[in-house]
């Protein structure tokens, strides 16, 4: 006798205790801390926060420690905490020609004022896994230099001066919140930013890949990359100036890209720009390859290739919504498959009958 | 505020947030078949799964409602206890299997078998809703092709379905007509509910998540499946009758009972199968 496939309740409740279970593993090891995620595995921390949209390390900390290290699992736990929070306003544009920066280097200039800093990078490392690794032996304290008050300015500036690059934008207006505002193609590239910076890594990755391989060519140079802590201000109207609220440690590619040029204009080179929260140059400059073949009509280029077609892009950047769908396909969809399955079967039969019919109307 | 989650607002969402939703809820109502741009959420279960719909129900519930929640016409698959459990904790408000006693019936893929009446609210879990996206993949196009009324490309893939197969083969998310103007997606129904959504006297939401829309029938819509005069629409019928209660003119689980071919049909809709055992009259 078929038993109804009851206890969904129940079942539900024993996975969850053993995902609790398996997610604690062996109780004889002690459970990781948030400081050990949030101090050793940093830049995992540092993806789910700007992946997730929110700055909070602990938080993204432990997302990541409840996702068992699945990070778009913890990207996905940050999302959902971050849509119950109020949207008091926006900060000021960060001004990241004053950041603290513990990373910064150019690729078009060989030195530039305020030096190239190599900072923390895997860059230069030889990747063999390190025996040392495996325990855990003491770590020599880095090199630290005196604090330079010397200007470090941006390596776009410079161009800028000349004008051999186009102006950055004014950032007068508010931006557009594409979690707050329903996105309507073509979105203006204050939306198509934001949408990029939440965007997943790999995907981005991907794209930006392609353009490099001729899918939308658009040669770039890194003319700066800079890792650092930057201040956030906030206009507060009941004082009349800006109050720095805090600060949060980003990453910034600027991108040189392919110059352009008419009759009327002399030619000067194009931006791409990546900002990601947290230390993720490969997701920067990713972004900022994106973002540059996203802004091919400005410059009358043909959109052909997949990285600068708008709605291709953005609407299958976000990893929140990508494995959401691609997931919900276990769900049950024994309905939908049933009117299929009577379809296929009913036109099996018309087809047998058909086949059977044909010898007879030979003869 | 629900004490089993002082952390958060009465159905989750900020009051805020609930007003945008019923603004587009407004709008798709006056406009039936449109698909209203919203600001959706991130929800805390996963897009695709029915953020929508639980984005829908959240707008809309208050404390009075009695919430049934069917996923493939049952009340006890794992994703509708789930959005069930979810509502019941955020909001407190009473729930049922029961489809007469229900003020909200959130589905997936289903419509009750026992007709609905006025007063009662069916929310839609909708995955793609746009009927035209699978022929023309682009916002921006099939947004013009709305408003210009330009559906030939979509009468033009169904007589293609004839051409070959001898048959339209939509079974399911079969797309309708709303009112003689918009042509809608009635969301992954198999086409057998399709004529349930006619003249509905209960308001008919429907949410899609992911993709950020909401669109309505308000009760009494005219409800048209596409189709051709000489290839006129017609549902699935199904042979024998359900194994456990009886039931015909109802849709049908087929279940495999062996790996010698058994099979038996049952009543998707497990309330209606349920009830008809115990003796109740239903409809």
């Amino acid at each position: 006798m078929y038993v109804a496939v009851k206890g969904g309740e129940t079942a539900i409740r024993n996975a969850h205790t053993l995902l609790a279970d398996r997610r604690r593993g062996d109780r004889a090891v002690p459970a990781l801390t948030l400081e050990q995620i949030v101090g050793q595995l940093a830049l995992a921390v540092d993806r789910v926060m700007a992946e997730g949209s929110l700055y909070d390390r602990e938080l993204a900390a432990m997302a990541v420690r409840q996702a068992r290290g699945d990070l778009i699992e913890a990207i996905f736990l940050l999302r959902a905490y971050r849509s119950t929070l109020p949207r008091f306003g926006a900060s000021r544009p960060l001004e990241t020609g004053r950041i603290e920066a513990e990373r910064r280097i150019s690729a078009i200039f060989k030195d530039i004022p305020g030096g190239q800093v190599l900072g923390p990078t895997f860059d230069y490392t030889h990747r063999l896994i390190e025996p040392a690794m495996a325990g855990d032996e003491p770590v020599e304290a880095p090199e630290r230099r005196e604090a330079v008050a010397e200007a470090r300015p941006r390596v776009t500036d410079l161009l800028g001066a000349e004008g051999l690059i186009e102006a950055d934008g004014s950032g007068a207006a508010e931006p557009g919140d594409i979690t707050r505002d329903p996105a309507d193609f073509p979105l203006g590239r204050d939306m198509r930013l934001q949408a990029l910076a939440r965007g997943d890594e790999g995907f981005l990755l991907g794209l930006g890949y392609s353009t490099q391989r001729g899918y939308g060519r658009n040669h770039p140079f890194v003319g700066e990359i800079r890792i650092g802590l930057v201040d956030v201000e906030v206009d507060l109207p009941e004082v009349g100036f800006a109050v720095c609220i805090g600060r949060v440690q980003i990453t910034e590619c600027q991108m040189v890209n392919q110059f352009t040029g008419s009759a009327e204009q002399p030619p000067q080179f194009t931006r791409g720009y990546g900002l990601v929260f947290g230390q993720s140059e490969r997701k920067a400059m990713a972004m900022s390859l994106v973002d540059r073949a996203l802004r091919a009509d400005e410059f009358g280029e043909e959109r052909a290739a997949p990285a600068q077609d708008e709605e291709f892009v953005l609407a299958h950047a976000d990893n929140v919504q990508a494995t959401g769908f691609v997931e919900h396909l276990k769900l049950p969809h024994y309905v939908d498959f049933q009117a299929e399955l009577d379809l296929v079967r009913r036109m099996r039969r018309e087809h047998a009958a058909g086949a059977a019919a044909v010898p007879e109307a030979a003869e | 505020m629900s004490a089993a989650a002082p952390a958060y607002n009465f159905a989750y969402l900020d009051e805020q947030t609930k007003r945008m939703i019923r603004r587009a809820i407004l709008k798709a109502i006056a406009v039936p078949g449109y698909q209203v741009p919203f600001a959706s959420r991130e929800m805390p279960m996963p897009y695709g799964w029915g953020t929508g719909g639980v984005q829908v129900t959240a707008a809309i519930i208050g404390p009075d409602d009695v919430l049934k929640v069917i996923d493939q016409g049952a009340d006890d698959t794992t994703n509708a206890v789930s959005i069930r459990a979810f509502f019941a904790r955020t909001t407190g408000v009473a729930t049922t299997t029961r489809t007469d006693a229900a003020t909200i019936i959130q589905t997936r893929h289903r419509i009750p078998e026992a007709p609905l009446r006025a007063g009662q609210t069916i929310v839609y879990q909708v995955p793609i809703p746009e009927p035209l996206r699978f022929l023309e993949p682009r916002e921006t196009e099939t947004r013009v092709m709305h408003a210009l009324e330009e559906y030939g490309l979509m009468h033009v893939k169904l007589y293609e379905d004839i051409a070959r197969h001898g048959h339209i083969a939509t079974t399911y998310a079969y797309p309708v007509k709303v009112e003689g103007r918009y042509v809608m997606d009635p969301s992954p129904i198999p086409k057998f509910d399709n004529p349930k959504m006619h003249r509905s006297p209960a308001l008919q939401l429907f949410g899609a998540g992911r993709e950020k829309r909401i669109y309505a029938l308000p009760p009494f819509t005219d409800v048209a499946s596409l189709d051709f005069e000489d290839h006129p629409f017609a549902v699935q019928a199904f042979d024998t009758p359900c194994a456990l209660c009886g039931a015909e003119d109802v849709y049908l689980d087929e279940v495999v009972t062996d790996d010698r071919g058994g099979r038996m049909f049952v009543c998707s809709d497990t309330d209606h199968c349920d009830r008809r055992r115990a003796g109740e009259t239903a409809e």
